[in-house]
């Protein structure tokens, strides 16, 4: 029987050498005559072992790593240079993770088909197209799946919405400008597994009646972009996509688009302003794009994650997804842990976890070696936690109850020499560059913030400008129109409760 | 469609050569932003002289296709040099020292072929600090890989 050898092509194993290792494998194949067969999956997301070579053997795979070109032909031996880590199934990292959306990434070819539909693709969406368009929405309502984007909504509340609406044109928009720092699982997903982000909107379209899908990719993810335009194409070719979606005469076809470098095309009104062809501002809501969201059209935004937990809510019943988690937070959530951490990865887990959980056990502590002081949550509108919150459980409710949020699941951690002062500085000046400039909250505030912060590391009037930096998070908070500018107080404002030394260090220092 | 990591040399301005990229895609919906990558991608920035060319095409005016040109980060209005280290400056990556590192890449790229930017997160952050380097993707770098990568 022919071996399969598989080497990651995720951008993240690329960019610390995986290529020149697999091309190094394909070498050492020739070379050696062996009936073995490269393959190459996207990331298990185990990102401190990249390059992870892994080997098919008798009881499942064997793998290696991190795995260096040059160390590649002793893989063939007897006495490998490289890390050997058993059955990479065994992993305590992997194997005590719940991977359900994440369940074929790393394991399978992305782009075929065939090895997608082995691994149980396929069967979420022949079952939507048995059932009405009204039970699937109830079943994805039933789920209790809310948007992985970071706001939380629930997903079929959402399809319902869109579904009732009217209109002979409706379309189905996936964020996938993933722009959050922290985190990738966006990106992965995309790269490892594309077929299962097509089927969730297939489904998504039959729910609703929409026949044209748009996924808009930021442009900083050229892998992605590629991975994606492949699997549409395979996909049309193997009519799950095209006029009549597995031969039942429903229509649904996608088209991808390149975002142009804007982290506010990430907010879904901004996307569609973007999409449509204009600078990506944001709207006023009402409407919701769900009555008026693409060229006016009802229109589903939802983001990659959300998409692709569909296909398992159809396949194996709204019950077996609604069964993880904790309260009003259901399912898995991938967690994407990145940052100053030893093993920097992808977690995916039912809600619940602890952030000290994250962080030790998986995280291993950091990759300096120094304490941990600081982990910031939910992406750069994101709180920075101390280690006293640490046993907060990762759930949407429990998060926002301690002033912070999960956003789409970025854990980022900061050793002892990290200085917060400058990450609130750095969370205004961030949301002053990003600004879509539509309301002045936001794009005057923010500017004032940067300043005012400065004033206090300069160690200038710091109580009466710590007051007015307060003040104005709130005017950010009340008075914007998106999340952008409402959220960055979270930062900002988590900084100065939890790490108020750091505001007065340099004032300190100077006295 | 337009494959983003392609890259073709830029070639100077050629009014007919932007009309014809605009005619090619101008039936999609929403058509702008394609339009503006495809003239980004082949002359490696968008002339000033494009901008009337397209408005025509898609009956806009100038100040429409102007205002989208000028709000998205990724569109040049002048030529780019040989080399652009596009440096994530996100919070992963600071957490790692990025901010370091970009401050050593600025004072020993300064006048030099190599353009350092910033960019705001990668999609790498648990292989900080990543960078983009003339389009290819890498992690853990420091100065001295940097420097490596970007003249090679």
């Amino acid at each position: 029987m022919t071996q399969r050898i598989y080497v990651p092509r995720d951008a993240a194993a690329l960019s610390v050498g995986a290529h020149q290792v697999a091309q190094a494998v394909a070498r050492e194949i020739a070379a050696r005559g062996l009936d073995a067969e490269l393959v190459r999956p996207g990331s298990r997301g185990l990102f401190w072992l990249e390059p992870l070579v892994e080997f098919d053997g008798p009881s499942g795979r064997v793998g290696f790593g991190p795995v260096r070109a040059e160390d590649v032909p002793s893989l063939f031996g007897d006495a490998p240079k490289a890390p050997s880590l058993g059955r990479v199934e065994d992993l305590p990292y992997l194997k005590s993770q719940q991977r359900v959306t994440f369940a074929r990434c790393g394991i399978i070819d992305p782009l075929s088909l065939a090895d997608y539909e082995v691994h149980g693709g396929l069967k979420g969406l022949r079952r939507a197209l048995e059932i009405a368009p009204a039970e699937i929405v109830a079943a994805v309502i039933e789920s209790g799946l809310r948007g992985r984007g970071g706001a939380g909504f629930p997903t079929g509340i959402k399809w319902r919405t869109v579904a009732a609406a009217e209109g002979a044109q409706k379309y189905i928009v996936c964020n996938a400008d993933e722009g959050d720092s922290g985190t990738y699982a966006d990106r992965m997903l995309m790269e490892g597994d594309p077929f299962l982000l097509i089927e969730g909107m297939a489904i998504a379209g039959l729910a609703v009646g929409a026949t044209k899908g748009f996924v808009y990719i930021r442009s900083e993810y050229p892998h992605a972009f590629r991975r994606m335009a492949g699997a549409v194409e395979t996909a049309r070719a193997a009519r799950l996509l095209g006029p009549d979606v597995l031969d039942s005469g429903r229509e649904f076809d996608i088209e991808l688009r390149l975002g142009a470098g804007a982290y506010i095309c990430g907010e879904e009104t901004s996307l569609l302003e973007s999409l449509e062809g204009k600078r990506g501002q944001v709207r006023a809501k009402p409407p919701l794009p769900a009555i008026q969201g693409l060229f006016a059209k009802p229109t589903v935004v939802n983001n990659v994650l959300s998409f692709a937990a569909v296909p398992t809510v159809m396949a194996e019943g709204a019950a077996f997804y609604r069964d993880f988690g904790m309260g009003r937070s259901r399912g898995t959530m991938p967690i994407q842990l990145g940052g100053n951490v030893k093993r920097g990865g992808l977690i995916e887990r039912a809600f619940g976890l602890t952030l000290r959980e994250i962080v030790e056990d998986y995280g291993g502590g950091t990759a300096t070696g120094r304490p941990v002081r600081a982990v910031q949550v939910g992406g750069p509108l994101g709180a920075y936690w101390p280690d006293a919150l640490f046993d907060t459980a990762f759930d949407y409710e429990a998060f926002a109850a301690k002033g912070g949020m999960i956003g789409h699941g970025g854990v980022v951690v900061f050793d002892d020499t990290v200085d917060l002062a400058r990450q609130a500085r750095f969370a205004l000046e961030f949301c002053a560059i990003e600004s879509c400039g539509k309301c002045t909250p936001c794009r005057i505030g923010s500017t004032r913030g940067v300043e005012t912060i400065d004033k206090i590391l300069r160690g200038e009037r710091i109580v009466e400008n710590i007051d007015l930096v307060r003040d104005l998070c709130e005017v950010l908070r009340d008075g914007s129109l998106c999340a952008l500018g409402g959220l960055t107080p979270i930062p900002v404002m988590s900084a100065l409760e939890h790490f108020p030394e750091d505001f007065v260090r340099d004032a300190v220092a100077a006295a | 469609m337009r494959k983003p990591g392609k890259t073709l040399a830029p070639a100077p301005f050629d009014a007919d050569e932007v009309r014809r990229l605009a005619e090619g895609l101008k039936a999609l919906d929403g058509a702008l932003l394609p339009i503006l990558h495809a003239i980004n991608d082949r002359f490696g920035h968008v002339d000033e002289r494009a901008v009337p060319i397209v408005a025509d095409v898609l009956n806009l005016t100038r100040a429409e296709v102007h205002g989208v040109l000028t709000f998205y980060h990724d569109f040049r209005r002048a030529p780019a040099p040989r080399h652009v280290v596009r440096l994530c400056r996100a919070e992963a990556c600071q957490a790692m020292g990025a901010d370091a590192l970009h401050a050593e890449l600025e004072k020993a790229c300064r006048g030099g072929p190599v353009l350092v930017e910033a960019v705001y997160c990668l999609g790498n952050c648990a292989l900080s600090p990543a960078a983009l380097i003339d389009g290819k993707l890498y992690g853990r770098l420091d100065v001295a890989k940097v420097l490596e990568l970007a003249r090679t």
